[in-house]
């Protein structure tokens, strides 16, 4: 019984947020992983895009919430999404036609697109707090819980609740789909084996007669639907803050550099393993071992491996690691 | 092109003259004062990218860093913590170090096929030793007296002194990070000191035995007079009713003026040291290296090191700064270190001002700094105009204002964007 427990408050406390966090990580580190396989760069303006499509979404969630409209027990930004994703897809186009088609035309270097980048993210981050104004907002609505944790102890007599959000269900729901389409386009489609080609061998790919500006248009309106399925699902799971998403670079980052820089399924594995490591470091496991010990012993301290200030640095540690031991990624791809 | 850069200064010059006339003297110096830290910072990133080409994100991190050792440096030691817990903090550093040292150790001894885990084991044992020592004593630290200092304290030195040693401490914690991250290409160094300055931000939030953390150490010693002393003292009574100027203004003034003629020494004194390095063999060969590396590491020159080398001068330099803007400030608040602000915002004077190019670099340093101050006044003014034709009280009208402050991002990324596109080598490019 204790181990059972024990396993439950494992399953409430680090799986399932995990297992939440690490699916809107994948999402935002697939976008940094298309774009660093096609056009080749270091995507500074990653995570303003998703900020600036979960903000459009917002806007409409809010209009919607004001007419009435919704698609109760479901959040009402779900409902916003199709929208907010085109908002995100038209930013991203233009700046692709105003800032970056120039430097691809004069083939220049990797830093410069970088450097660029940083451009970009400071235009959106201004734009969007003018917008939106720089503070927290709230928008989810609909049911909240799943799975309540005093319900589950009432069905299963146990001493620990598992709860699951709705968010948490819909987060997941929605990466898988949004994966196993993405997959589909990428191997089934014309459109999609042009991009892998593309981003294989760009010479070959030219020679062939694939035309680049269509196959770079299609990677950045893929990488803007990720981008504010992330942000949005982020945004639902906790909270739309402006200023987080600078913070959230980082560990998509690492997710996409631990999978293998231009791997797909590398960003997806990445983003669950710095999730997992994220929430496991930083949980304090004093409760789960006092289940697991004798009756009446727990132990002294809160046996948390780092305090959650430093979550951050899980995903440098994670980011060092990998750039130490295996600088290609789990599963092989440029060394950039 | 000497023409072009006197008269890009003289211009700035005529700013800075303008907003000492029009709006007040204090504002000007308070302005020139962090224009002149900027530049030292525009200067630092100026070595690792226009000498060298890497892209270090991680400024704010190493700017942090000076400020901390401004503290460290200057704060009396509160002796109680040092008794309750100063031994359990050496004993954990030293832990630390035996820790490190094992890794080298056993990394020598053993076959390559274990080498990753003896290191994991090694690093795993060494974290919870440092656990054991390291808790109770920040406990009892933080216990002591936690409103006034519940940390450590400084060593009660000159905090001048704070400002060499801040560039110690950037560049041991750069030689750290380029050891791991120079050698692959130049993103990974991006990602990576982006990570290290988060990171280090963290540490002077959260570890309070160290820094009291987001409570602030307010109160630093000053290098020059205090404004109360000055008003006191007859000598410089004497001195404003020669001027027949208002005493407090002037005390005011008068410290601004010492505090940049400080900063101007030491502005000065880095320029010409980055000069002369550029001028020499090794500027000669850091610029080699950035045109053709190739080329360079045929010809026989150790790209990596050259590479540690250059990083690891560009952020001592971006420590020193930043030991400054904490004595100016009087204060260190963690919280007050945001990217855009500490990073970017270097990143866009650099590029301005012309890459490769010092006295670029310097411009850069006062042009947007000086921007980045004024374009608070200018986004409110872009704003009423823009809302001139709505009435009052109109929720975005409203908004609008409010949001106005936020203009100067957006500013700062359009200067930034149509410099890289249409004068990439900047104001003043390189020669």
């Amino acid at each position: 019984m204790d181990v059972l427990n024990a396993l439950v408050l494992f399953a409430n406390f680090v799986v399932v947020p995990a297992t939440a966090y690490g699916a809107q990580l994948a999402l935002g580190a697939l976008g940094i992983t298309l774009i660093f396989g096609i056009l080749r760069f270091a995507n500074f303006a990653h995570g303003e895009l998703m900020s600036f499509g979960t903000m459009a979404t917002i806007l409409l969630t809010w209009f919607l919430q004001a007419q009435g409209a919704g698609i109760a027990p479901l959040p009402t930004a779900l409902l916003a999404l199709p929208l907010g994703i085109v908002a995100a897809i038209a930013a991203a186009l233009a700046t692709d036609r105003a800032v970056y088609r120039f430097y691809r035309h004069k083939r220049a270097n990797p830093i410069i697109f970088a450097i660029v980048s940083v451009g970009v993210m400071f235009v959106m981050a201004g734009l969007i707090r003018i917008i939106i104004g720089p503070d927290d907002q709230s928008f989810a609505d609909g049911a909240r819980f799943l799975i309540r944790a005093q319900e589950f102890r009432q069905v299963t007599g146990l001493k620990e609740g598992l709860a699951i959000k709705q968010s948490q269900l819909i987060t997941v729901s929605i990466a898988v789909i949004v994966v196993l389409l993405l997959f589909w386009f990428l191997q089934k489609t014309r459109s999609g084996k042009a991009m892998r080609a593309y981003s294989d061998n760009e010479d070959l790919a030219l020679l062939s007669g694939i035309d680049p500006d269509r196959v770079v248009t299609i990677a950045w309106i893929i990488t803007a639907t990720l981008a504010t399925i992330a942000g949005v699902l982020y945004g639902l799971d906790k909270t739309y803050k402006p200023f987080i998403f600078l913070q959230l670079l980082l560990p998509i980052f690492a997710a996409a550099i631990l999978g293998g820089i231009g791997q797909p399924v590398g960003a997806i594995l990445g983003g669950f393993v710095v999730a997992f490591s994220e929430v496991m470091v930083t949980y304090a496991y004093k409760k789960f071992f006092s289940y697991l010990g004798p009756e009446g012993w727990a132990p002294d301290g809160l046996v948390q491996l780092l305090s959650t200030d430093y979550k951050f640095a899980v995903s440098f540690i994670i980011l060092v690691a990998v750039l130490l031991i295996r600088p290609t990624g789990i599963i092989r791809g440029r060394v950039l | 092109m000497k023409r072009r850069g006197v008269f890009y200064f003289s211009v700035m010059a005529a700013l800075l003259l303008a907003v000492g006339l029009g709006q007040s003297w204090n504002v000007a110096l308070g302005i020139i004062n962090l224009c002149l830290i900027s530049a030292i910072m525009a200067l630092g990133v100026n070595m690792q990218w226009g000498y060298a080409g890497l892209f270090n994100v991680g400024i704010m991190g190493f700017t942090a860093l000076g400020g901390l050792t401004a503290v460290l440096v200057s704060m009396p030691p509160v002796t109680e913590a040092w008794s309750a817990g100063g031994r359990g903090i050496a004993l954990a550093f030293l832990s630390l170090v035996a820790t490190v040292v094992a890794i080298i150790i056993a990394r020598r001894l053993v076959p390559p096929l274990f080498k990753i885990w003896i290191t994991i084991v090694i690093v795993i044992l060494g974290f919870l030793l440092i656990r054991v020592f390291y808790e109770p004593a920040v406990e009892q630290i933080e216990a002591i007296n936690p409103a006034h200092t519940g940390y450590l304290g400084g060593f009660n030195l000159p905090i001048v002194l704070s400002w060499f040693l801040g560039g110690v401490v950037a560049a041991g914690a750069a030689w750290l990070i380029g050891k791991i991250s120079l050698g692959l290409r130049a993103d990974y160094l991006a990602i990576a000191t982006l990570g290290i300055s988060e990171i280090i931000i963290a540490v002077l939030k959260y570890e309070e035995w160290l820094s009291r953390g987001v409570k602030n150490v307010t109160g630093l010693p000053r290098p020059v007079p205090y404004e109360v002393d000055l008003m006191a003292a007859d000598w410089f009574i004497n001195l404003t009713a020669w001027f027949h100027a208002d005493v407090t203004d002037a005390a005011s003034i008068f410290v601004k003026l010492c505090y940049a003629g400080l900063f101007l020494i030491m502005l000065a004194a880095i320029m010409w040291l980055a000069e002369r390095a550029l001028r020499s063999p090794w500027g000669r060969m850091m610029r080699a290296i950035r045109d053709n590396r190739d080329a360079a590491n045929a010809m026989g020159k150790d790209v990596t090191w050259r590479h540690l080398q250059v990083f690891v001068l560009g952020c001592a330099v971006c420590g020193i700064a930043g030991a400054m803007l904490t004595t100016l400030d009087g204060q260190l608040t963690p919280s007050s270190y945001i990217p855009l602000r500490y990073t970017f915002l270097i990143w866009v004077m650099v590029i301005i001002g012309g890459s490769g190019n010092n006295w670029g670099a310097v411009l850069g340093g006062f042009i947007i700094w000086f921007l980045w101050i004024e374009a608070e006044p200018l986004g409110n003014w872009l704003m009423r105009m823009i809302t001139l034709f709505m009435e009052d009280g109109f929720w975005l009208k409203d908004h609008l204002i409010a949001g106005a402050a936020y203009t100067r991002l957006v500013l700062m990324g359009a200067i930034l964007l149509v410099v890289m596109r249409f004068a990439p080598k900047g104001l003043i490019p390189e020669k």
